[in-house]
């Protein structure tokens, strides 16, 4: 019994911006490939050396320029190659998190994950799981920045 | 600006699931592309040969190659930037392999993922800049973390090179578990006969330091130049006075568990480890020593005749300059408590495979006759159960441990060969003898010494009397299997050592599900970590057997002297870097550092003093933690900097 809604929720393909740091999570996602786990193609990577080079107005600037989603994924806590930089980064994105429920923005928009670098089963759901996510809030359509300005 | 483009087909791997031909016309829109191409393998000779003659007839000064993982073949292409004097920092990769190729099986959004993330690494190419690799020296020293037999022939190889070699072992020892074991298989060599004169060249080679009680504490620096914190425990027995004559042991009125013999037998407070221990020397337990704080009793000092005995020796802290750094910290055998199935722990009788080493050893507890923990009767019947608590996703180790099936056979082998009446049953699933003459082994035991194999686990143990009653099934005839036994010994598998795990947590090691440490690639590096310059040896990266372990060891060392044999060592250019115009020294960056390599530091400028950030390169790992926490946007990673990730963050955004 599929509604008109319904339809249309399938159809959106929502673009999702992932900064993944270079020793744990894009090594994962690298071992989903050389593994062949099959995910949805919604999530875009940009290496960091360590999640903790995500400013925050990353996250802004990606909605700015078209992201509805964002995800930040480092190293296990405790495992961060550079120490500490995961640990920077749960906190930066904690606050984004607030400010973005202040500002009308659904907070889950945004995700922070822990995935290894032996972890590209974990990596493919977290993809999977988000990409679902996002589906469901639909496309992000406050303060898109125009391209003419 | 000219950039030249370059996708990879890589056979079909990339072919068959995005369209290749279609990113390549789409690049040529893209601004600055001068030429863009695709071609089967860019990585090969002829692939590369391709890009230098671009570079050198159509003057591009950028690079983007899109094909497998950076990770993969980034230094193969920083190469060719190199080769034709360009800087290999303005070489940009698009990883459409792993994270496209073979991830999307639909073609139509898989190109649409790699336009995107090619269009973002051309933009991203437009704004790099040649980056200047700094060059440090290298101290040609070495650290060896651990003793055991994988530790030893580091430290031995290294040292026989010519480097200064810190061997740190935690225990009072080296020899690590090798040293425990009666024999090794498939030649039932005497195993401490062939380890004892290793041992004994560690502690006399001029180059090798060796530090045994001793604990790494701290661990700071980069490849090439680190710096080492070791804490070396007291023994309160001065090692160069000691003359091992033993006449403080009988004096010791305290009892303790000897743990070189698994417990089974009893030591004093003040002990030599073993015979052959290296270093040889006595040692005071100071658990249990009466004599260490508050000062009880000197018995054995009272006896020492020359005067080695010092109940207020102290801990002390070694510092060491190494180069490079070998972690050869082991493995522990899964612990048969956690297999209460099997009934260890109330069936005194039960006893894992390191327990019946010990049994079985001549300089064991029972000097080599087989007796059973309860009674001390020569056991009849002996079970070994093999996968003791290993290939069991759901309650204990979920890998196969690789040395168990072959430890089992020789442990019923063994038996066998001491107690000629005896019977030998050996419960397994499969039995695992890859090996270089393992199967022969295997079929020696159970064809010329009669052993019994029955294919089946072992599902229950029971006391029966003063037997046990094992009951299993045989899965070759599908039926039920119950006998009694004298002895059960478990074959349990190998898990990380509580010092692996340690040791991978002080210098930020990445390790695996199981906990062992991961190499840096498992087929092509299985000697390096993800840090440079820091390698690793033995079991600590996974169960191993012993020839298996000193191939891997002197692999390691061989990689150590790669490094330490070199004069200067270039390091990363991705550094930070501070614009002292926008900086207003608030120190939110050097808060950030974790490796402390920013100050705030006062300057001169426009007839100012001005407080600044400064980057000590040399520190500096270029994580970019400092570069998102400035407010100002005064410090920035070369590499990765703020106009880089917008950009790209731009065209991945573009729908």
């Amino acid at each position: 019994m599929s509604t008109k809604k319904n339809t249309e929720l399938e159809e959106f393909e929502p673009n999702i911006i992932g900064f993944l740091c270079n020793w744990c999570s894009y090594a994962g996602a690298d071992l989903a490939g050389t593994s062949r786990i099959q995910y949805p193609p919604n999530v875009k990577i940009i290496k960091v050396m360590c999640s903790g080079r995500v400013n925050p107005m990353y996250i802004i600037n990606a909605f700015q320029q078209g992201a509805d989603g964002v995800l930040v994924s480092g190293c296990h806590p405790g495992d961060c190659h550079y120490t500490s930089g995961n640990y920077l980064a749960r906190r930066r994105i904690a606050t984004m998190k607030k400010l973005l429920e202040f500002l009308g923005i659904e907070p889950d928009r945004v995700r922070m994950t822990w995935v290894s670098a032996a972890e590209g089963r974990k990596y493919a759901d977290v993809v999977r799981e988000l990409t679902d996510d996002i589906k469901k809030l639909g496309p992000m359509t406050k303060f898109r920045r125009e391209k003419e300005w | 600006m000219k950039i030249g483009v370059y996708v990879c087909e890589c056979g079909t791997n990339i072919a068959s699931t995005v369209d290749v031909e279609d990113l390549v016309e789409q690049a040529k829109e893209f601004p600055n592309v001068e030429v863009s191409r695709v071609y089967k393998y860019v990585c090969s000779d002829p692939g590369q040969v391709l890009i230098k003659q671009d570079i050198e007839e159509k003057q591009l000064d950028r690079i983007v190659v899109a094909a497998c993982s950076p990770r993969m073949h980034e230094p193969t292409f920083r190469a060719v930037l190199e080769d034709m004097g360009l800087n290999p920092y303005v070489l940009e990769i698009v990883n459409i392999r792993e994270q496209v190729s073979w991830v999307h099986n639909d073609k139509a959004k898989g190109t649409v993922k790699a336009a995107s993330l090619l269009k973002g690494a051309v933009l991203r190419a437009s704004l790099m800049h040649p980056l200047e690799r700094k060059k440090v020296g290298v101290t040609p020293n070495a650290l060896v973390i651990g003793g055991g037999i994988a530790g030893i022939q580091a430290s031995l190889d290294l040292a026989d090179m010519g480097f200064d070699t810190t061997l740190v072992e935690k225990t009072a020892t080296i020899g690590g578990k090798m040293s425990q074991l009666d024999k090794t298989f498939p030649t039932l060599d005497c195993s401490q006969c062939i380890l004892s004169p290793k041992m004994v060249d560690v502690n006399r080679h001029p180059n090798i330091d060796l530090l045994a009680l001793s604990e790494v504490v701290e661990v700071d620096g980069y490849v090439g130049n680190f710096k080492v914190k070791i804490k070396k425990n007291p023994t309160y027995v001065l090692a160069d006075k000691c003359t091992l004559c033993d006449d403080c042991v009988p004096v010791c009125p305290v009892i303790e568990h000897d743990e070189y013999n698994q417990g089974l037998s009893p030591r004093r407070a003040i002990y030599i480890p073993y015979p052959q221990a290296v270093p040889a020397s006595y040692l005071i337990d100071p658990n249990s020593c009466l004599g260490i704080d508050p000062l009880i009793c000197s018995k054995c000092k009272d006896v020492c005749g020359p005067e080695a005995i010092d109940f207020d020796m102290k801990p002390e802290i070694i510092e060491k300059e190494v180069g490079a750094i070998i972690v050869a910290t082991g493995y522990e055998p899964y612990p048969i408590e956690n297999i209460g199935e099997y009934g260890y722990g109330t069936i005194p009788d039960v006893i894992s495979g390191m327990d019946f080493e010990r049994i079985v050893s001549a300089s064991g507890p029972t000097d080599g006759t087989i007796r059973r923990p309860s009674d001390g009767k020569v056991p009849k019947t002996v079970v070994f159960v093999h996968c003791a608590g290993s290939r069991d996703p759901s309650k204990h180790l979920p890998y196969c441990s690789k040395v168990c099936c072959m430890y089992a056979t020789k442990h019923a082998l063994q038996y066998k060969h001491l107690v000629h009446d005896g019977t030998a049953i050996n419960f397994f699933i499969d039995v695992r003898t890859a090996g270089k003459d393992y199967e022969e082994f295997y079929q020696r035991a159970a064809e010329e010494d009669q052993v019994i194999y029955i294919r089946g686990k072992v599902s229950e143990v029971f006391q029966d009397g003063d037997r046990i009653l094992v009951k299993g099934a045989d899965t070759l005839t599908g039926e039920t299997v119950e006998l009694h036994a004298d002895l059960v010994v478990l074959a349990t598998g190998l898990m990380p050592s509580a010092g692996t795990k340690e040791i991978a947590s002080l210098l930020n090691l990445s390790v695996g599900m199981n906990g062992f440490i991961r190499e840096a690639h498992p087929k092509l590096k299985p000697v390096d970590t993800a840090i440079a310059g820091v390698f690793v040896a033995g079991t600590a990266t996974g169960p191993k057997d012993i020839p298996e372990t000193v191939s891997n060891a002197s692999g390691a060392a061989s990689r150590a002297a790669g490094i330490l044999s070199q004069d200067e060592l270039e390091i990363e250019g991705t550094v930070a870097q501070v614009d002292e115009d926008l900086c207003r020294g608030c120190g939110l960056c050097a808060e950030a550092c974790p490796y402390s390599a920013i100050e705030i530091k006062a300057i001169n400028k426009y007839g100012h003093a001005l407080r600044v950030a400064f980057v000590n390169e040399a520190m500096c790992k270029g994580c970019g933690s400092c570069a998102a926490a400035c407010l100002n946007g005064a410090i920035n990673q070369l590499g990765y900097t703020d106009s880089q990730i917008l950009a790209l963050i731009g065209a991945l955004g573009e729908e």
